[in-house]
């Protein structure tokens, strides 16, 4: 009895703890540096940006739009007159690997661990003149939410990896009938 | 454990209380710390151009360089919205529009996750690397 009535104690104390961390979490500030250039700001322009041959930037931004259709985005937003394009999409974000690593812990009694279930993508297509004359930038940047099976927010992030960028960028080239050059 | 309660349930409130809670506060942003003016001069810098739509595009690719995912653009309105997720939420809108016959205004305002953003640091690093794109200084305006 003596035991049960302590550990309730205790339960308490931490749900208190968790609650005032919660709270707390909500009056933090900015990260330092978060609006500040980094090391890897220049790597991420690279991966994200190619070089055209073409001054036309509209016919750049249509064969985005068309690039990000067949991608199965949903157009959110355009202003040509400065070369910006964005688009998004929902999609189911289950992971083999999560579901396994749920069915292990529930199997060993540790009870319902939520998974990855929804993701919202982001894209957003920005062109502009080269300082390199008679050429254009055509910059891509993805972001993702994730939610988990139990609706909260799991994941929040940019998406660097390489592959993405690198097919994107084949399908813009096919688009547009020109090779897409690194910077 | 009563007592105990108790003295949660007051320090949560006071926290809470920090937070700001109360509807006119935070539509109006009305109890920030933070004076209208004393805001605007940390969100605001001066450039020596009269070209909109280049300070603009600068704008944009400096919040690409910054991982922002562009939201919004219109050349007209001279404003740009773009949203950062790294673990959180940065949300940042840039206007610009002309000072006089040789300057423009560039604001900045930005919320990280459902704060303002007030900090000048910040923002002094926004506008740090937008006049690096620019090849311009950022002026303090007061």
């Amino acid at each position: 009895m003596l035991i049960t009535k302590q550990s309730s104690n205790l339960a308490k104390i931490i749900g208190v703890v968790v609650l005032l961390g919660a709270v707390l979490t909500g009056c933090k500030s900015i990260p330092e540096n978060a609006l500040a250039l980094k090391e890897d700001s220049f790597a991420n322009r690279q991966l994200q940006t190619r070089k055209y041959d073409t001054l036309d930037e509209k016919n750049l931004l249509s064969a985005s739009a068309a690039v990000l259709q067949d991608l199965g985005y949903n157009l959110d937003e355009s202003e040509t007159a400065l070369g910006v394009l964005v688009g998004s999409k929902s999609r189911d974000a289950t992971d083999g690997g999560q579901i396994a690593a749920a069915i292990f812990v529930a199997a060993l009694g540790g009870g319902n661990m939520a998974i990855d279930e929804r993701q919202m993508i982001r894209a957003s297509i920005v062109t502009r003149p080269s300082v390199d004359e008679g050429s254009s930038l055509v910059r891509v940047t993805f972001q993702r939410v994730v939610w988990n099976t139990d609706k909260v927010v799991s994941r929040i992030e940019a998406i660097n990896e390489q592959q993405i960028y690198v097919d994107f960028f084949d399908r813009l080239s096919k688009a547009v009938f020109l090779e897409g050059q690194q910077i | 454990m009563k007592k105990l309660g108790l003295v949660v349930i007051g320090l949560s409130m006071a926290v809470l209380a920090g937070c700001g809670t109360n509807v006119r506060d935070q539509v109006l942003d009305a109890n920030t710390g933070k004076g209208q003016v004393e805001l605007r001069s940390i969100q605001t810098r001066a450039f020596d151009t009269t070209d909109k739509e280049k300070t603009l595009r600068t704008v944009i690719a400096t919040l690409q360089d910054l991982s922002f995912v562009v939201d919004k653009a219109d050349l007209d309105l001279g404003s740009v919205s773009g949203t950062k997720l790294d673990g959180y939420a940065v949300r940042m809108t840039v206007s610009v529009r002309p000072r006089n016959a040789s300057q423009l205004i560039v604001r900045a305002n930005a919320q990280y996750n459902d704060e303002p953003i007030l900090e000048p640091k910040p923002y002094q690093d926004f506008f740090s690397a937008l006049s690096k794109a620019l090849f311009l200084d950022a002026q303090a305006v007061e």
